[in-house]
């Protein structure tokens, strides 16, 4: 388990624990508009986004012919969420981690003995995936143990390589966070040069905000439009913990400071829930009766332990760039093909920050880039479309699959009416982030590569 | 950062019981590479530019400016007094250290803003190292 994955939180905040990013929140009111679709030219494509249509078109690959990547044997076959809630009172771990499980394959259409691989995990009950495969009597016989997207890019190079042709990935957290006095306790880093500094995720990542404010004028306007957009994301899906609950950005700065520039609002919540997903190799999807998402790309990238020092924007500010040109050029795409951007949100600044790293915008572009409504569901760059970690939910580590789960159903059109990306067959996503000290970057796609 | 009481103090390594001690003595001390010349920190048992194991502790000017700062109003926990100032000075000598910024009204910090150490005796054994602005006087 790489180290460096941490929680992120406000209500409380992280340590040696993936990434999360809470908050509890008071609701604000206000319609989140969809405005038509916009075409702007990007200089860093070099050329014009090609329109949209309603039906779908094969991707064009844009560049020179791509090798072949053993990723792209591998589809997610299924993609569950449990129910999701601040606390699932009364809810025990295992049974939740049971629901992931047997949604997932539900969603797949598989069984239990049609699964040789699993990656299955409790946060608070410390289950692990060997611990899983002796409670379901041994059957899986691989065993996986990254988490999110590095437990998706672990899993397929298993199916790819032959180990195992079907992994189960189930993660799921409840019963976790009691202790409301400040930061949940897992966000709190025990490093011995930040502890005592009363460091904590959203402090290091309000170190990094503040750099490129700094350096390049980014205004908590551009902040406080992007946590609004994905809020109101959030207010439109049913099952979002905070559905319902739209917010202006003008709300997003009147509440209260957690740690400057984030208000309560530019931080993710904090929840319960559970996350899991069916991968298996591209030659068994066509006995199976669902919408396939093929892996296209993905790549880790970290740059070592998080919340043990200070998180120094030269450093740790382009974290991701890399990984997103892997996972661009193994399938020959560019930001300007991607349809859906399921980004990685624990705080606001997050997303302008990988809209800069990623190579949709220039490095300092992204605050004026997100404004408009180029990140709205109806825009040219839809953001986080079921309202992510800040308003779906942000459960454990299950979170971080969330943002592939809502990716794959995006692009099945598993999703509310409203926040239906039209025509959508390219979906970016990831886990991390620049006070994290990684960045891990996926594509998925409708057509296989 | 007044908020003494009961905040979590380091518990130093082997590895990072040279600059605290040197905190306790009023001295910041942090490694230097005698092989590419940098200084590192926070204390590593490799430098993490050339891998060099020659790493010797050197004392630093106590001085470097404020590279990003962030006013805390929701605390890691609830010993710490809020608001309180979490910073990254840069140092002089080109090493990063995460701090505390003291004597200070947290709307009067800019980043860029000169600091010099100031230490705060939090127990027997620990001595932190905050910063503070340097004033023109001086």
């Amino acid at each position: 388990m790489p180290s460096a994955l941490i929680a992120i939180d406000v209500e409380g905040h992280a340590d040696q624990q993936p990434l999360r990013a809470p908050v509890d929140d008071e609701p604000g009111e206000e319609e989140a508009g969809g405005a038509p679709r916009r075409h702007v030219f990007h200089p860093s494509q070099g050329r014009d986004r090609a329109p949209r249509c309603a039906t779908r078109k094969p991707h064009a690959t844009t560049g020179p012919p791509v090798a072949r990547n053993p990723l792209h044997d591998v589809a997610i076959v299924g993609a569950y969420h449990t129910r999701q809630a601040r606390v699932l009172e009364g809810v025990r771990e295992i049974d939740l981690i049971l629901d992931t499980a047997r949604g997932a394959l539900a969603a797949a259409g598989l069984g239990w003995d049609q699964v040789d691989g699993l990656n299955l995990r409790g946060a608070r009950s410390r289950l692990h995936s060997r611990e899983a495969a002796h409670l379901f009597g041994g059957l899986p016989r691989w065993t996986g143990l990254g988490l999110g997207i590095e437990g998706v890019l672990e899993a397929a190079g298993a199916i790819a390589t032959g180990q195992c042709h079907t992994v189960l990935i189930a993660d799921a957290q409840a019963g976790e966070y009691v202790d409301r006095a400040a930061t949940s306790p897992w966000t709190r880093p025990s490093s011995e040069f930040v502890e005592c500094f009363g460091l904590y995720t959203a402090a290091e990542f309000a170190l990094c905000a503040k750099r490129h404010m700094h350096l390049y004028g980014t205004r908590p306007e551009s902040l406080a439009h992007v946590a609004a957009t994905i809020r109101n994301h959030g207010a439109l899906h049913p099952e979002a913990v905070h559905y319902g609950r739209q917010v202006t950005p003008g709300d997003v700065l009147a509440s209260r400071l957690v740690a400057e520039p984030f208000h309560l609002l530019d931080c993710a919540i904090n929840s319960e829930g559970g996350a899991g997903l069916v991968l298996t190799h591209a030659s068994r999807v066509r006995d199976l009766d669902v919408t396939p998402v093929y892996l296209l790309g993905g790549a880790l990238e970290r740059l070592g332990m998080a919340y043990v020092a200070a998180p120094v924007w030269d450093h740790c500010g382009q974290v991701g760039r890399w990984a997103a040109e892997q996972a661009f050029a193994a399938c020959g795409l560019s930001p300007a093909d991607v349809d859906v951007c399921e980004f990685y949100d624990p705080f606001s600044f997050e997303l302008i920050r990988q809209f800069e790293a990623y190579g949709f915008c220039g490095e300092g572009e992204g605050g004026d880039f997100v404004l408009g409504d180029r990140i709205e569901i109806g825009g040219e760059f839809p953001l986080v479309t079921c309202g992510g970690l800040m308003s779906f939910s942000h459960a454990g580590t299950a979170q971080l699959l969330q943002k592939v789960i809502h990716s794959v159903h995006q692009l099945q059109g598993r999703v509310p009416d409203a926040l239906k990306v039209p025509g959508a067959s390219v979906a970016m996503t990831s886990n991390g982030g620049s006070g994290a000290l990684f960045t891990d970057v996926l594509l998925l796609g409708l057509d296989r590569a | 950062m007044s908020g003494a009481r009961g905040i979590p103090l380091p518990h130093p390594t082997p590895l990072s019981r040279p600059h605290w001690d040197g905190c306790r003595e009023g001295h910041l001390l942090v490694q230097r590479c005698g092989a590419c010349r940098r200084h590192v920190f926070v204390p590593q048992p490799l430098c993490p530019t050339c891998q060099s194991a020659d790493l010797a502790w050197v004392e630093c000017s106590g001085t470097g400016s404020v590279y990003s700062f962030t006013v805390v109003h929701r605390p890691q926990r609830p010993e710490f007094d809020v608001p309180y100032v979490v910073a990254i000075v840069e140092l002089d000598e080109g090493a990063f250290l995460l701090t505390n910024l003291v004597d200070c009204p947290p709307d009067a910090i800019e980043i860029g803003m000169r600091v010099e150490v100031t230490f705060r005796k939090m127990s027997e054994d620990i001595t932190l190292p905050y910063f503070r602005p340097i004033t023109s006087a001086a």
